[in-house]
């Protein structure tokens, strides 16, 4: 088992505080890029390290960073996105709670490395404890003189604020999320023009989920080749966090290469599956990633390998399903919940989710017919690929890979009621 | 430049327009909610997809703008089962309420529905509820399930009135428009909003219930509440409908003309229509016949008129008469006013400018404080500063010096108070020529009723130096004349005069005589009206 990386201050006590962390090596990856490296260097790495974006979209972080222009007329900022709201996901609190001062270092460094002097984190507003230690780390590295004017004495200034969320799924989409953050409703911008262009407060703004910015310190510190390295064989982009729920026996977070096998982290990591029934079910990436069937979960955990069999990495986050499940209670669940979050701001997404969550709870009232599954495939499809932002897609994944994946246990179901 | 093709037909627009609008440029129209030509862009209602060649998904044709070498297309089957699609979804929470719907024959959601959609609902669950007969200002009512929540109203209010009253709450398909708690829309523009709305969730109380709009005719004209000019239609009807007796004009909306009034109306020109129909309209020529008036023919009442403005002159020469024309009327009026009272008569106590014209209360948008739509028109024609001035006159016809008085179209009561009152109670010889009654026809002698501005051709000049033309939607009620054909009546018994048939006829001579109107015709106006002198200073 290889040394953990992301997690490696996941257990150990008092690892929040800047005097542990430093002990642990913190700060270092800070000195060398502000001392030794170029921000364009920084860059560099980034890219090398084929670290892609770990809040569910998957674009090249490095990439990212370059589309943000040198001169600006408005200030540029670092926005980090730490809404962490797809149903499943639970890797970015972890690191909040244990590790806030790998998320500042990650961000000074970022900050340095596009030329932002202003970050701020926009963090879920139940995460409580994650604000709390956010506020603490980023207090202490003032304190420290790593956030402030003259960081390390370079030159170099950066402040930091948290943000809290006010309780929206919508929130998490980065236009949304800018919006919420100016303090306006949650909802999504047009685009174009992008975050990196129009951004926070009109500026050119770099939006990072926060496992993503947590990675950054140690991509500068041993090397983009080094991260990339720690993937798979063959497909690389560093380790990641893989959170799991449902019915394993050992629910929780793994910090795994990019391209482990979804199967090796079903069985292996978390310990099959309770009670050793069956699998019937797993969503590999958070709620909206399409569901899978037990022979699909070969797979390796990576984006491009997902998307081959018409699923997606997103968050990572795997929820497992054993025989037990009633799938359309689970659809009803999710759908009633994409229904609830859906902002209202485009047409096919606020009338479709909310349509799609009636079927369902008609269909599990035992008033379903047959037809109405052609109906909320009829309705994903028009969904599909309209939308103003993801949100609507992610409602069609779930909606159409149960239905047409599971379609006889939701005929059945119509047929002679719950099982 | 780029140059792209929309549906095999080429077309080169400016750098940054929008697929919408270089299709609009090609005559293609591409269905819409959300987008508003005037309002910012929000891709939110999804109506306008498009197919762009090599694009993965559909594009939305309001936000993207066109580049070069693009190829679309708006009717490809997948774009035809888009809209669709995005009009099922609007539908499946809409009340389906046209037969009692104000909106119905004038509603986006309906015309699209039947030209791109004419299926039947497969909805089967029970729709949201939402808040109806909303009263969200003095002027106009919510319906939030006929809503589409397409945002414009939100946007008008924010970005052209600049006022943060109008939001959308809650989430998903409880989606509403809701004031902010407290607050109502007080402003000055709400009528613009019931035009904004493409469906039948604003609507005015003005017009609420009282006519389906496909009974209404529409003209071309120029809204006369104030100096601005605002170009508008006017939507009347020749027919009489149960409970509203009477009523032929319905409502005013505005006209798109970037150079005055873009594409708004205030509310103030808007709901000003009311005078045309009300029950004080004068509508026959009468007499004073001790303290009552007495109809009379427009014979009788001319003969009257004629013969007693003529004793005064002969009597007491043309000083003794004093002429107080209003700059409601058209440029044809004041123009066959001066040259009946000018060159006829060699009156020159004329004067349009009674104190107080031009002291109402404007606003930075469109509504101005001078409440006459040709002002700028009567200045030009010379109406003012030729002999005594309308404060002047009133003090002549108190000592008995002025011992005629004509009153075209004004209300010196109305500006200046008792003073006139009881200037206008001692004129020997009171005519008062006007559409409505008011407190200085009370104390006229005769009265010769005049059209107003839906029920005459003419001219306005606004205060911009602009010419713009109305036209004749409606017959004069009753026996009812438009001005200038008064002033022909009249100039007939008085002497040499023109023997106009038009109000054309007027403009002609006009044009040949009047400098700023020198080489104009009615076609050379044009329905956006031409610039013919500078501001009023």
């Amino acid at each position: 088992m290889p040394e953990p990386i992301l997690s490696r201050n996941f257990s150990k006590k008092n690892a929040h505080t800047l005097g542990v962390y430093i002990q642990g090596g913190g700060y270092e990856a800070l000195k060398k890029a502000l001392t030794e490296m170029k921000p364009e260097q920084i860059i560099q790495e980034v890219d090398k390290s084929g670290l892609k974006g770990r809040g569910g979209a998957g674009f090249p972080v490095g990439k990212k960073w370059s589309f943000i222009p040198k001169e600006a007329p408005k200030p540029k900022y670092l926005v980090i996105n730490a809404d962490e709201g797809e149903p499943g996901t639970y890797k970015d609190r972890p690191i909040m709670e244990c590790d806030p001062h790998a998320v500042v270092e990650g961000a000074i460094i970022t900050c340095f490395a596009v030329g932002i002097h202003w970050a701020g984190i926009y963090v879920r507003g139940e995460y409580v404890k994650s604000i709390e230690r956010l506020e603490g780390a980023i207090n202490e590295a003032y304190a420290k003189g790593y956030l402030g004017k003259n960081i390390l004495e370079t030159g170099f200034d950066l402040d930091m604020v948290v943000h809290r969320g006010a309780g929206a799924y919508i929130c998490g989409e980065e236009t949304g999320l800018l919006e919420s953050f100016e303090g306006k409703k949650g909802q999504p911008r047009m685009k174009p023009p992008f975050p990196a262009i129009v951004g926070l407060f009109q500026g050119p703004t770099v939006i990072n989920n926060v496992e993503s910015i947590a990675a950054i310190p140690h991509i500068v510190k041993n090397g983009g080749e080094w991260f990339n390295g720690l993937g798979a064989p063959g497909i690389g982009g560093g380790v990641k966090l893989f959170p799991v729920s449902g019915h394993v026996k050992k629910p929780g977070v793994y910090e795994l290469p990019m391209g482990t096998p979804l199967r090796e982290i079903i069985y292996k990591h978390a310990g099959g599956i309770r009670g050793d029934k069956k699998l019937k079910a797993v969503i590999p990436g958070g709620a909206s990633a399409p569901v899978l069937k037990p022979e699909e979960i070969d797979v390796p955990m990576e984006y491009a390998n997902l998307a081959k069999i018409g699923s997606m990495m997103g968050s990572g986050a795997v929820i497992v399903m054993d025989e037990d499940t009633d799938l359309v209670k689970t659809l009803r669940v999710l759908m009633c919940f994409y229904a609830h979050e859906s902002c209202g701001k485009c047409t096919p997404c606020r009338e479709g989710t909310g349509w799609m969550a009636k079927i369902i709870k008609r269909i599990e009232k035992g008033e379903g017919e047959s037809a109405d599954l052609d109906t909320i495939v009829s309705i994903a499809n028009g969904i599909r690929g309209r939308t103003l932002c993801p949100l609507g897609d992610a409602a069609v994944g779930p909606a159409l890979s149960f239905v047409t994946k599971f379609r006889q246990e939701f005929e059945d179901y119509i047929k002679v009621g719950a099982g | 430049m780029p140059t792209l093709t929309i549906d095999d037909q080429q077309v080169t627009v400016d750098q940054g327009t929008t697929i919408l609008e270089a299709a609009k440029k090609l005559g293609i129209a591409i269905p819409h909610f959300c987008y508003h030509p005037r309002l910012t862009k929000v891709d939110a209602c999804r109506m306008c997809l498009v197919e762009v060649k090599d694009a993965p998904k559909l594009v939305t044709s309001c936000s993207n703008a066109v580049r070069d070498n693009m190829v679309v297309f708006t009717g490809t089957p997948k774009v035809e089962e888009a809209r669709k699609s995005i009009l099922e979804f609007i539908l499946i929470n809409h009340p389906l309420d046209c037969p009692i719907c104000d909106k119905a024959g004038e509603c986006t959601l309906q015309d699209y529905y039947f030209r791109y959609s004419s299926q039947p609902s497969r909805f089967k669950d029970n729709k949201v509820e939402k808040h109806k007969v909303v009263d969200l200002g003095a002027k106009m009512v919510l319906d939030s399930e006929r809503c589409v929540v397409c945002g414009r109203c939100v946007r008008f209010c924010r970005e052209v009135v600049g006022e943060e009253n109008l939001g959308i709450f809650n989430r998903g398909d409880h989606s509403e428009i809701g004031t902010y708690p407290g607050k109502k829309i007080e402003h000055n523009y709400q009528g613009n909003l019931v035009d904004v709305c493409p469906v039948g969730a604003l609507t005015a109380k003005d017009f609420r219930f009282k006519c389906r709009s496909w009974l209404l005719c529409k003209a071309d004209t120029i809204c006369p509440g104030c100096s601005n000019g605002c170009n508008a239609v006017v939507h009347f009807t020749l027919r009489s409908f149960n409970g509203i007796k009477g009523q032929r004009v319905f409502r005013l909306t505005p006209r798109e003309n970037n150079d005055v009034n873009k594409i708004w109306l205030c509310d103030v020109g808007r709901w000003g229509y009311s005078f045309v129909d009300s029950i004080d309209r004068l509508t026959t020529p009468a007499l004073k016949k001790g303290e009552d008036f007495v109809k009379g023919d427009w014979d009788t009442a001319l003969r009257e008129t004629a013969s007693g403005l003529k004793t005064v002159v002969e009597r007491y020469g043309p000083s003794a008469v004093g002429v107080i024309p209003s700059p409601h009327l058209t440029n044809e009026d004041l123009y066959a006013l001066k040259c009946l009272f000018s060159c006829v008569l060699k009156v020159a106590n004329i004067d349009f400018k009674l104190p107080g014209l031009d002291k109402g209360e404007g606003d930075k948008l469109l509504l101005k404080a001078d409440r006459h739509p040709n002002t700028r028109g009567a200045e030009l024609l010379g109406l003012s500063g030729t002999g005594l001035s309308a404060e002047a006159m009133m003090e002549k016809v108190k000592t008995g010096e002025i011992r005629a008085l004509y009153l075209a179209g004004s209300d010196p009561v109305k500006y200046i108070g008792e003073k006139a009152e009881e200037a206008l109670s001692r004129a020997e010889l009171l005519i008062f020529q006007g559409t409505n009654f008011s407190a200085s026809c009370k104390l006229a002698h005769v009265i010769l009723p005049g059209a107003t501005f839906v029920e005459k051709e003419g001219t306005f000049t606004n205060y911009q130096g602009r010419l713009q033309k109305i036209n004749k939607a409606l017959e004069p009620l009753g026996e009812a004349l438009a001005d200038w054909e008064i002033f022909t009546r009249l100039g007939k018994r008085l002497g040499a005069y023109p023997s106009y048939r038009c109000a054309e006829e007027v403009f002609k001579d006009m044009a040949r005589e009047v400098a700023p109107f020198n080489g104009l015709s009615y076609q050379k106006i044009g329905p956006q009206g031409i610039k013919i002198a500078d501001s009023s200073q």
